[in-house]
């Protein structure tokens, strides 16, 4: 059975309608990717998804005892509020050292308890909310927009993180990006979200369709530009002179991983 | 034990000093000062009421700044400008307040000892109130403790964890309408605020972990009591306005030395 299956969704915030009959259902070990414009409601049915929010019509049911790693878009702790990230694994459930030990050095930033959070870059902030989130030893990873404020390099890194989590963990993975061209290659299925379900399907279906298109453009500017060259030419491809693939190029793996070692040095 | 009007004055102190720290650690964590102020003189409101009805002040006290709490906190989901909307709430609670206690005429109650305190009148009954109301909101803070610190870090961190943030929100509300009317008689509606901040601000720069920040904050408004009573003792100056000054004090001292640190 699914992990969380939603039918017929619709979320209404004050007067506008961020949702409408939304279905969607992820199952055990899937990635899937959720696409959309700014204001298309992807936090917002993030935000069902982990009970933050009551949907105004429509079912959402989760697996009995399912278990949910989220990472959030941001998490802007109060410079009032001390806390080491030790303590900050350790809510609001306790956990023993050696388990907060194992989840930071999955999330690829050992080491790191005494450090105030306050303290802390944004990437090693990002991880350390995947730290948390892996704690729970999640049946599904729930990112909303995790790479928000982090360069290129970083959040490739940080997806690649993702990938080796994932492997490691068994766990379903659903996020929410803008990042397309990154994450909508390493997706089992994307999702374009638009107040409504635009369009789904394997990552090659979505960008060829027409409801995608209409949303991001076709041009050669934006992402689905990246997207589309990367999975058009193989990397080989010569006499490339389009800006834009170059782009793609430094995203590459060999690329990710060595920003991946230099970033936790 | 207790006849010595100087010894319950500072054991009365002592018990609001031990709940108002950890709750005035929230407030600040939470940004929610105002929202102290708003429910603090509310209670002035719950006074008149209680007096006019024959009702114990306590109850009333309770009654009201949790009343008050809930409408804040249940406005706060709803995207109102908060900062005006608490503004307006806290001044007009606190004067419609002082009209109300005006109506009692018959009854001849001293309005200065509900607006700063009367800490040096506390009869062991009011202690009994004091600590009684005390432990109760440090109970609820230690056994709520986790979720209120995941749901004040992040309230959809707290969701996805199975808690529920309202519910949590729930416990601080009545936790710091507990405080409320505890303090009511050591340091006034007028003050209370300060009781809850200046220790918390004062304990920041000294704790690397929450824990540690509400426990020292702690023993900043116990000194603060001691240190406050001392000097209106020998100088007779008014007891809660000198407790507050007394953790001003510290609360410079605390701030000079973490200047100091940073500049070294």
């Amino acid at each position: 059975m699914s992990l969380i299956s939603v039918t017929n969704l619709s979320v209404r915030l004050g007067a506008a309608t961020v949702l409408s009959a939304v279905d969607f259902t992820i199952d055990r070990g899937e990635i899937v990717t959720i696409v959309g414009p700014n204001g298309s409601g992807k936090s917002t049915f993030l935000r069902c998804l982990i009970g933050a929010l009551a949907p105004s019509t429509g079912q959402i049911s989760r697996a009995p005892g399912l278990r949910i790693g989220y990472v959030p878009q941001k998490l802007a702790i109060d410079p009032t509020l001390p806390l080491t990230v030790g303590r900050f694994l350790s809510l609001p459930r306790r956990r023993k050292p050696s388990d907060v030990a194992a989840a930071l050095d999955q999330a690829g930033v050992p080491h790191l308890e005494p450090r105030q959070t306050a303290d802390l870059s944004g990437g090693q902030f990002q991880r350390v909310l995947l730290a948390r989130a892996l704690l729970e030893n999640p049946d599904i990873l729930i990112l909303d927009e995790a790479t928000q404020g982090l360069d290129q390099a970083g959040s490739a890194a940080f997806y690649h993180q993702i990938e080796m989590v994932r492997r490691t963990y068994g766990c379903a993975v659903l996020m929410v990006s803008h990042e397309l061209h990154v994450v909508m290659a390493a997706s089992d299925r994307v999702v374009c979200l638009n107040g409504h379900v635009c369009c789904q399907g394997t990552p090659e279906l979505v960008a060829s369709a027409p409801e995608y298109r209409a949303l991001f453009g076709t041009g050669t500017k934006g992402a689905l530009a990246l997207y589309r060259h990367e999975h058009n030419h193989s990397h080989e491809a010569e006499g490339c002179t389009d800006p834009s693939h170059s782009q793609a190029h430094s995203n590459a793996p060999a690329h990710i991983h060595r920003q991946d070692e230099g970033q936790n040095v | 034990m207790f006849d010595d009007f100087l010894l319950r004055a500072l054991l009365a102190g002592f018990g609001v000093a031990l709940a108002a720290a950890p709750i005035g650690c929230f407030v600040v964590w939470r940004r929610m000062a105002y929202f102290g102020d708003a429910t603090a003189h509310a209670a002035i409101l719950g006074v008149a009421l209680s007096l006019a009805f024959g009702l114990p002040v306590f109850t009333g006290a309770v009654a009201v700044a949790l009343l008050m709490a809930l409408t804040v906190s249940s406005l706060s989901g709803r995207g109102y400008s908060m900062d005006t909307l608490l503004g307006v709430l806290a001044h007009s609670s606190l004067a419609f307040g002082l009209v109300a206690v005006s109506f009692l005429q018959d009854v001849r109650i001293d309005l200065m000892a509900y607006l700063f305190g009367d800490i040096l009148a506390v009869t062991t009954g009011d202690l009994g109130v004091i600590w009684g109301g005390a432990l109760g909101v440090v109970g609820l803070l230690v056994w709520r403790w986790q979720a209120l610190l995941t749901t004040t870090l992040n309230p959809d961190l707290a969701c996805a964890s199975g808690l529920d943030p309202r519910r949590e929100q729930l416990v601080l509300t009545l936790a710091l309408a507990l405080v409320v009317a505890v303090a009511i008689k050591v340091v006034g509606v007028l003050l209370i605020a300060a009781l809850l901040l200046v220790p918390a601000a004062a304990a920041r720069p000294f704790a690397a972990t929450a824990e540690l920040m509400a426990l020292l904050a702690a023993l900043v408004a116990m000194a603060a009591v001691a240190a406050g009573l001392g000097v209106s003792f020998y100088h007779d100056t008014p007891a809660g306005p000198s407790i507050v000054c007394a953790a001003a004090v510290l609360f410079a001292f605390s701030s000079l030395w973490r200047g100091v640190r940073n500049a070294a």
